[in-house]
């Protein structure tokens, strides 16, 4: 046994390196591997189908509950499709649930520490979780915003109010924006996750930001309230028509969506710094 | 092969690790030993690159982990903390860390076969005992065939059964020429199983050795004596000025002499002896002695 204990280091150093079958770390095994994580959490199963129901039921319920919506000088075609939309206000934050979990459940569980300790560079994780996230968010709001297009024109259509199509002007960005907004909103939800490790943290802040800052502000005195339309669920509201909901201060639909997205960069720098630098 | 040089990690203003020096190498288990907050996982995880050093260096097979191009090659690791996900089951929990070096389904299958999962592979693992939870850490630790394995309390829950596949486990690693860290409350199991051992006390390096130096450095000594005659024998020794003490079965327990002066002395007053062995300390014993020494030397070193 002594033999053994003298011998044994010095023999395994002339020995060829044993055997392995772990190949190297690249951004697309990370993404595969994301996506395996976000396919099989039931989590994501439930936002999604919630989602969906709110984006089609809460649309059809308020095209079903107003008078018929018909087009003139006051009502525009891409108006009509805004208040079909409505529905997304809700989704936001079910989308943002997704988003926020993807990261805030691996520090909740632990299992963080067994995703970095296999891709020590860190930074593979936070793009492939993007990824994984819009890439199943985007469509998935796209086909939402689309089904409460249809339903909302069917509805329309069979009480008497005017017939809408997607060639009206802006009816086509508003339902493709509902669906670029909402992919940029679970991007935000990610960040945040990221950044504050925790799923109430993450959760308040967005709820805080979406929700409760938009409305303390419509009380504002209107002199120091400048900044509101800069706000993210103002800015990026205006692609897909909030704005027509809510009234008031639009920058425009790509614009509005420029800053938006310039929220979600800044987030998202800011989750890589801390992804990076701090201790898992 | 891990080599960790003046290796210090603060929380705050809380010192874990204090300026740690020592080399694992490959081809023997090593065991990892140190009371509780020792540093023993605090280590570890500065091993994986998890936690980011205050000072000092730690090289896993010669690279900065953190830079390596192919991690699980490198390093498998099993934390002490559950690093699982509840909500995946022990499948996708693996094929989610295989994906990121490429490795396939046959693999996964393979170390679910390996740690005897292949009954709940399909089951999410939230439901998992803490034996269950345990072998799926370690199935983690191996997916990659790793060349250094670094193993927090592997045994922790196991069932006797599981104990054994352990050590038969660390065994094979080793004489497959990798590098085994390992770490374990069971004296008695890292007797068994290490041949090297890396003590630790308050985040220092109290001794790095092999086992039996470490066994035989204690001082609990002394030499058992096994004789018909114990009375007479014990009243002859006692007359030379050495400790015996006789407990009335047919053993003596004699120390301040060695083997071959007690020897000599009974076969000079015609004394039969059938047995002489040295009373070797348990690993056990002589960790308490280590340890014990060093929390006094530090608690006196801060007054």
């Amino acid at each position: 046994m002594s033999a053994v204990t003298q011998t044994g280091p010095l023999s395994a150093q002339t020995a060829p390196a044993p055997a392995t079958v772990a190949g190297r770390v690249t951004q697309v095994r990370v993404v595969r591997s994301e996506w395996v994580k976000l396919r099989a959490l039931r989590s994501t199963w439930y936002c999604a189908l919630l989602a969906v129901v709110l984006i089609v039921g809460v649309g059809a319920a308020i095209t079903g509950s107003g008078p018929p919506y018909t087009i003139s000088a006051g009502n525009s075609a891409a108006g009509g499709v805004a208040v079909s939309l409505a529905g997304v206000v809700i989704a936001q934050l079910v989308l943002s649930v997704l988003g926020v979990l993807a990261f805030s459940g691996e520090y909740a569980t632990g299992m963080i520490r067994a995703t970095l300790a296999v891709v020590p560079s860190r930074l593979p994780v936070l793009w492939a979780k993007m990824i994984v996230v819009v890439g199943f968010v985007l469509p998935l709001s796209l086909l939402a915003a689309a089904a409460e297009f249809f339903v909302a024109t069917a509805l329309e259509s069979s009480r008497g109010g005017s017939a809408i199509s997607l060639t009206d002007p802006g009816v086509l960005r508003e339902v493709v924006g509902a669906a670029l907004y909402l992919a940029v909103i679970a991007v935000i939800g990610l960040a945040l996750g990221a950044l504050l490790r925790r799923t109430a943290a993450g959760l308040a802040v967005f709820a805080g930001v979406f929700f409760v800052v938009p409305i303390v502000t419509s009380y504002l005195p209107h002199a120091i309230t400048g900044f509101v339309p800069y706000l993210p669920s103002n800015a990026g509201g205006d692609l897909w028509g909030a704005g027509k909901l809510f009234g008031g201060h639009q920058l425009g639909p790509w614009t509005g969506f420029a800053v938006l997205c310039g929220y979600a960069v800044v987030l998202t720098g800011l989750a890589a710094w801390r992804l990076r630098h701090r201790d898992a | 092969m891990i080599e960790i040089d003046g290796l210090t990690k603060r929380y705050g203003d809380k010192t874990a690790v204090d300026g740690l020096s020592f080399v694992v190498e490959p081809g023997v288990v090593t065991g990892f030993l140190g009371p509780n907050g020792a540093g023993k996982s605090t280590t570890m995880r500065l091993i994986a690159g998890l936690d980011r050093p205050t000072s000092g260096t730690v090289r896993v097979n010669g690279q900065h982990y953190p830079g390596c191009a192919a991690p699980m090659s490198e390093l498998g690791i099993l934390l002490d903390a559950r690093s699982v996900h509840p909500g995946l089951s022990a499948r996708n929990n693996l094929l989610a860390l295989a994906w990121t070096a490429g490795i396939g389904r046959r693999r996964v299958d393979e170390v679910i076969e390996l740690a005897g999962l292949a009954d709940v592979a399909g089951t999410r693992a939230g439901g998992f005992s803490l034996g269950m939870g345990q072998r799926l850490g370690v199935a983690a630790a191996l997916l990659g065939q790793p060349q250094t394995v670094v193993l927090d309390e592997p045994v922790n829950g196991l069932d006797p059964d599981g104990v054994r596949w352990i050590r038969e486990l660390l065994k094979s690693l080793a004489e497959e020429g990798r590098t085994v860290l390992v770490s374990s409350h069971l004296m008695s199991e890292m007797a068994q199983t290490a041949t090297r051992l890396v003590v630790l006390g308050r985040g220092r390096l109290i001794s790095e050795t092999s086992v039996e130096e470490f066994t035989g450095h204690a001082t609990t000594g002394g030499i058992l004596v096994r004789s018909p005659e114990t009375a007479r024998l014990s009243e002859l020794l006692a007359a030379t000025g050495v400790t015996v003490t006789d407990d009335g079965t047919d053993l003596l327990h004699v120390s301040g002499a060695t083997a071959e002066q007690i020897g000599m002395a009974a076969w000079q007053a015609h004394l039969p002896v059938f047995e002489l062995t040295p009373a070797r300390a348990s690993l056990e014993e002589a960790f308490m002695q280590v340890t014990q020494d060093s929390i006094e030397y530090h608690a006196g070193a801060t007054r």
